[in-house]
Protein backbone atom coordinates (compact mmCIF):
# COMPACT_ATOMS: atom_id res chain seq x y z
CA UNK A 1 0.00 0.00 0.00
CA UNK A 2 1.21 3.51 -1.15
CA UNK A 3 2.16 6.05 1.95
CA UNK A 4 2.40 9.00 1.30
CA UNK A 5 4.84 11.24 4.02
CA UNK A 6 5.44 15.25 4.27
CA UNK A 7 7.39 16.86 7.13
CA UNK A 8 7.02 20.31 8.06
CA UNK A 9 8.73 22.84 10.83
CA UNK A 10 7.42 25.35 12.46
CA UNK A 11 8.90 28.21 14.72
CA UNK A 12 7.13 28.44 18.38
CA UNK A 13 5.26 31.29 17.63
CA UNK A 14 1.45 31.66 17.29
CA UNK A 15 1.44 33.43 14.13
CA UNK A 16 3.20 30.20 12.52
CA UNK A 17 0.09 28.35 13.48
CA UNK A 18 -2.00 29.31 10.91
CA UNK A 19 0.66 28.84 7.96
CA UNK A 20 1.29 25.43 9.10
CA UNK A 21 -2.18 24.27 9.30
CA UNK A 22 -3.05 25.67 6.05
CA UNK A 23 -0.06 23.43 4.74
CA UNK A 24 -1.65 20.48 6.54
CA UNK A 25 -4.94 21.32 5.24
CA UNK A 26 -3.77 21.16 1.77
CA UNK A 27 -2.29 17.72 1.92
CA UNK A 28 -5.51 16.35 3.88
CA UNK A 29 -7.51 17.87 1.18
CA UNK A 30 -5.55 15.64 -1.14
CA UNK A 31 -6.44 12.46 0.63
CA UNK A 32 -9.90 13.50 -0.39
CA UNK A 33 -12.49 13.79 2.69
CA UNK A 34 -15.80 15.37 2.57
CA UNK A 35 -15.73 19.22 4.17
CA UNK A 36 -17.52 18.52 7.07
CA UNK A 37 -14.64 15.81 8.58
CA UNK A 38 -11.90 18.18 6.76
CA UNK A 39 -13.11 21.39 9.16
CA UNK A 40 -12.86 18.78 11.60
CA UNK A 41 -9.41 17.69 11.10
CA UNK A 42 -8.44 21.22 10.86
CA UNK A 43 -9.68 22.26 13.88
CA UNK A 44 -7.68 19.17 15.56
CA UNK A 45 -4.51 20.62 14.05
CA UNK A 46 -4.87 23.89 15.17
CA UNK A 47 -5.69 22.89 18.73
CA UNK A 48 -2.40 20.34 18.23
CA UNK A 49 -0.25 22.90 17.45
CA UNK A 50 -1.18 25.36 19.90
CA UNK A 51 -0.33 23.25 22.75
CA UNK A 52 2.93 22.01 21.07
CA UNK A 53 4.05 26.02 20.70
CA UNK A 54 2.32 27.24 23.66
CA UNK A 55 2.38 24.40 26.60
CA UNK A 56 5.18 22.77 25.30
CA UNK A 57 7.44 24.67 23.49
CA UNK A 58 6.37 27.51 26.01
CA UNK A 59 7.34 29.93 22.83
CA UNK A 60 10.56 29.40 22.56
CA UNK A 61 11.32 30.19 19.17
CA UNK A 62 14.33 28.45 19.26
CA UNK A 63 12.30 25.34 19.66
CA UNK A 64 10.52 23.48 16.74
CA UNK A 65 7.54 22.03 15.97
CA UNK A 66 7.59 19.12 13.64
CA UNK A 67 4.48 18.06 11.79
CA UNK A 68 4.11 14.39 9.64
CA UNK A 69 1.65 13.82 7.46
CA UNK A 70 1.13 10.06 6.77
CA UNK A 71 -1.95 9.12 4.24
CA UNK A 72 -2.39 5.75 2.87
CA UNK A 73 -5.85 4.42 1.23
CA UNK A 74 -7.30 3.97 4.19
CA UNK A 75 -6.04 6.17 7.13
CA UNK A 76 -4.53 9.68 7.72
CA UNK A 77 -1.97 9.96 10.58
CA UNK A 78 -0.46 13.34 11.79
CA UNK A 79 1.98 13.55 14.82
CA UNK A 80 2.71 16.82 16.19
CA UNK A 81 5.82 16.74 18.42
CA UNK A 82 7.47 19.41 20.34
CA UNK A 83 10.51 20.29 22.56
CA UNK A 84 8.70 20.26 25.94
CA UNK A 85 9.03 19.13 29.19
CA UNK A 86 6.31 15.82 28.51
CA UNK A 87 2.34 15.92 28.88
CA UNK A 88 0.08 13.80 30.97
CA UNK A 89 -3.18 13.81 28.81
CA UNK A 90 -4.37 11.96 32.44
CA UNK A 91 -4.53 15.41 33.87
CA UNK A 92 -7.08 16.78 31.18
CA UNK A 93 -10.43 16.97 32.93
CA UNK A 94 -13.47 16.79 30.85
CA UNK A 95 -14.66 19.90 29.98
CA UNK A 96 -18.29 18.73 29.31
CA UNK A 97 -18.80 18.24 33.04
CA UNK A 98 -21.06 20.31 34.73
CA UNK A 99 -18.01 21.38 37.24
CA UNK A 100 -15.75 22.20 34.20
CA UNK A 101 -18.17 23.58 31.99
CA UNK A 102 -17.47 27.24 32.53
CA UNK A 103 -13.76 26.67 32.35
CA UNK A 104 -12.09 29.09 29.45
CA UNK A 105 -9.67 26.89 28.71
CA UNK A 106 -9.38 22.49 28.31
CA UNK A 107 -11.42 22.27 25.11
CA UNK A 108 -8.29 21.79 22.84
CA UNK A 109 -7.73 18.01 23.47
CA UNK A 110 -11.77 17.46 23.48
CA UNK A 111 -11.93 18.44 20.18
CA UNK A 112 -8.65 16.73 19.29
CA UNK A 113 -10.57 13.25 20.29
CA UNK A 114 -13.65 14.70 18.60
CA UNK A 115 -12.58 14.85 15.44
CA UNK A 116 -10.30 11.75 14.97
CA UNK A 117 -10.60 8.16 15.90
CA UNK A 118 -8.05 7.64 17.73
CA UNK A 119 -5.72 10.13 19.62
CA UNK A 120 -2.41 9.14 21.51
CA UNK A 121 0.49 10.77 23.53
CA UNK A 122 4.13 9.48 23.68
CA UNK A 123 7.24 11.31 25.07
CA UNK A 124 10.68 11.01 23.91
CA UNK A 125 13.74 9.80 25.47
CA UNK A 126 14.98 12.23 23.90
CA UNK A 127 12.73 14.53 25.26
CA UNK A 128 9.86 16.26 23.93
CA UNK A 129 6.12 15.00 23.36
CA UNK A 130 4.25 13.39 20.52
CA UNK A 131 0.65 13.26 19.77
CA UNK A 132 -0.30 11.21 17.13
CA UNK A 133 -3.97 11.27 15.72
CA UNK A 134 -5.67 8.74 13.40
CA UNK A 135 -8.09 9.23 10.71
CA UNK A 136 -9.77 6.23 9.00
CA UNK A 137 -11.76 6.72 6.28
CA UNK A 138 -15.34 6.08 6.11
CA UNK A 139 -16.32 2.95 4.79
CA UNK A 140 -15.45 2.53 0.97
CA UNK B 1 -6.34 43.67 7.91
CA UNK B 2 -7.17 43.09 11.81
CA UNK B 3 -8.40 39.00 12.41
CA UNK B 4 -11.24 40.29 13.84
CA UNK B 5 -13.38 43.59 13.50
CA UNK B 6 -15.80 44.69 16.00
CA UNK B 7 -18.25 47.41 15.64
CA UNK B 8 -20.38 48.54 18.35
CA UNK B 9 -23.59 49.43 17.88
CA UNK B 10 -26.80 50.75 20.43
CA UNK B 11 -30.52 48.98 20.53
CA UNK B 12 -32.11 50.78 23.25
CA UNK B 13 -30.02 49.54 26.51
CA UNK B 14 -28.34 46.74 24.96
CA UNK B 15 -25.22 47.28 23.51
CA UNK B 16 -24.09 45.04 19.82
CA UNK B 17 -20.99 43.95 18.61
CA UNK B 18 -20.96 42.84 14.92
CA UNK B 19 -18.08 40.72 14.52
CA UNK B 20 -16.45 39.82 11.63
CA UNK B 21 -13.19 37.48 10.97
CA UNK B 22 -11.94 34.96 13.58
CA UNK B 23 -11.69 34.33 16.98
CA UNK B 24 -8.86 31.98 17.42
CA UNK B 25 -6.00 31.82 19.62
CA UNK B 26 -3.87 35.48 20.11
CA UNK B 27 -4.83 38.64 18.57
CA UNK B 28 -9.05 37.41 17.47
CA UNK B 29 -9.19 36.23 21.27
CA UNK B 30 -7.27 39.18 22.59
CA UNK B 31 -9.75 41.71 20.69
CA UNK B 32 -12.70 40.01 22.33
CA UNK B 33 -11.58 40.07 25.59
CA UNK B 34 -10.54 44.09 24.82
CA UNK B 35 -14.15 44.74 23.55
CA UNK B 36 -16.09 42.78 26.41
CA UNK B 37 -13.50 44.54 29.28
CA UNK B 38 -14.37 48.08 27.62
CA UNK B 39 -17.87 47.61 27.66
CA UNK B 40 -18.22 46.39 31.13
CA UNK B 41 -15.43 49.46 32.20
CA UNK B 42 -18.09 51.85 30.37
CA UNK B 43 -21.19 50.22 32.69
CA UNK B 44 -22.80 48.86 29.75
CA UNK B 45 -23.60 45.60 30.90
CA UNK B 46 -26.55 44.34 28.58
CA UNK B 47 -24.33 42.47 25.53
CA UNK B 48 -25.16 40.74 22.42
CA UNK B 49 -22.53 39.55 20.73
CA UNK B 50 -23.80 39.33 16.40
CA UNK B 51 -21.66 36.50 15.17
CA UNK B 52 -22.89 35.87 11.58
CA UNK B 53 -19.89 37.65 10.17
CA UNK B 54 -17.16 35.17 12.27
CA UNK B 55 -16.37 32.35 10.12
CA UNK B 56 -13.96 30.19 12.42
CA UNK B 57 -13.23 29.88 15.82
CA UNK B 58 -11.11 27.53 17.67
CA UNK B 59 -10.76 26.37 21.29
CA UNK B 60 -9.13 29.84 22.79
CA UNK B 61 -12.26 31.79 21.39
CA UNK B 62 -14.38 29.06 22.87
CA UNK B 63 -12.88 29.67 25.90
CA UNK B 64 -13.29 33.39 25.54
CA UNK B 65 -16.96 33.33 25.12
CA UNK B 66 -17.34 31.30 28.04
CA UNK B 67 -15.19 34.02 29.88
CA UNK B 68 -17.18 36.97 28.73
CA UNK B 69 -20.16 35.54 29.62
CA UNK B 70 -18.50 34.68 33.40
CA UNK B 71 -17.10 38.00 33.20
CA UNK B 72 -20.84 40.09 32.48
CA UNK B 73 -22.50 37.43 34.24
CA UNK B 74 -20.43 38.40 37.59
CA UNK B 75 -21.08 41.96 37.01
CA UNK B 76 -24.61 42.02 36.93
CA UNK B 77 -24.79 42.23 33.40
CA UNK B 78 -26.28 39.42 30.23
CA UNK B 79 -24.73 38.18 27.44
CA UNK B 80 -26.25 37.43 24.35
CA UNK B 81 -25.17 35.53 21.08
CA UNK B 82 -27.00 36.28 17.75
CA UNK B 83 -26.55 34.43 14.04
CA UNK B 84 -24.00 31.28 14.82
CA UNK B 85 -22.85 29.78 12.14
CA UNK B 86 -23.79 25.91 11.90
CA UNK B 87 -20.29 24.92 12.41
CA UNK B 88 -20.21 27.44 15.32
CA UNK B 89 -23.42 25.69 17.02
CA UNK B 90 -22.25 22.67 16.16
CA UNK B 91 -19.16 23.38 18.50
CA UNK B 92 -21.25 24.35 20.83
CA UNK B 93 -23.32 21.61 21.14
CA UNK B 94 -20.56 18.75 21.09
CA UNK B 95 -19.21 21.24 24.40
CA UNK B 96 -22.27 21.43 25.64
CA UNK B 97 -22.12 25.08 26.20
CA UNK B 98 -25.41 25.60 24.26
CA UNK B 99 -26.98 24.68 27.81
CA UNK B 100 -25.28 27.96 28.71
CA UNK B 101 -26.27 30.44 26.43
CA UNK B 102 -28.80 32.55 25.02
CA UNK B 103 -28.76 31.86 21.42
CA UNK B 104 -30.83 33.23 19.06
CA UNK B 105 -31.60 33.59 15.14
CA UNK B 106 -33.12 36.85 14.81
CA UNK B 107 -31.85 40.23 16.66
CA UNK B 108 -35.54 41.43 17.55
CA UNK B 109 -35.90 38.36 19.33
CA UNK B 110 -32.28 38.37 21.43
CA UNK B 111 -32.88 42.03 22.06
CA UNK B 112 -37.05 41.27 23.35
CA UNK B 113 -34.55 38.39 25.51
CA UNK B 114 -32.63 41.02 27.50
CA UNK B 115 -34.48 41.48 31.05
Amino acid sequence: MTVETTELKLPSRVEAIDEAATAVGGLVARWGIGEEAAFGIDMAVREALANAVIHGNKLDETRLVEINVKSSLDALEISVHDQGQGFNPGTISDPTKEENILKSSGRGIFFMRNFFDKVDWSISPEGGTTVRMIKRRANR
Amino acid sequence: MAELNIAERQAGDVTVLDMKGKITIGEGSVALRTAVRRMLEEGKKKILLNLAGVGYIDSSGIGELVSSYTAIEKDGGQLKLLNLTQKLQDLLTITKLLTVFDVYEAESEALNGFK
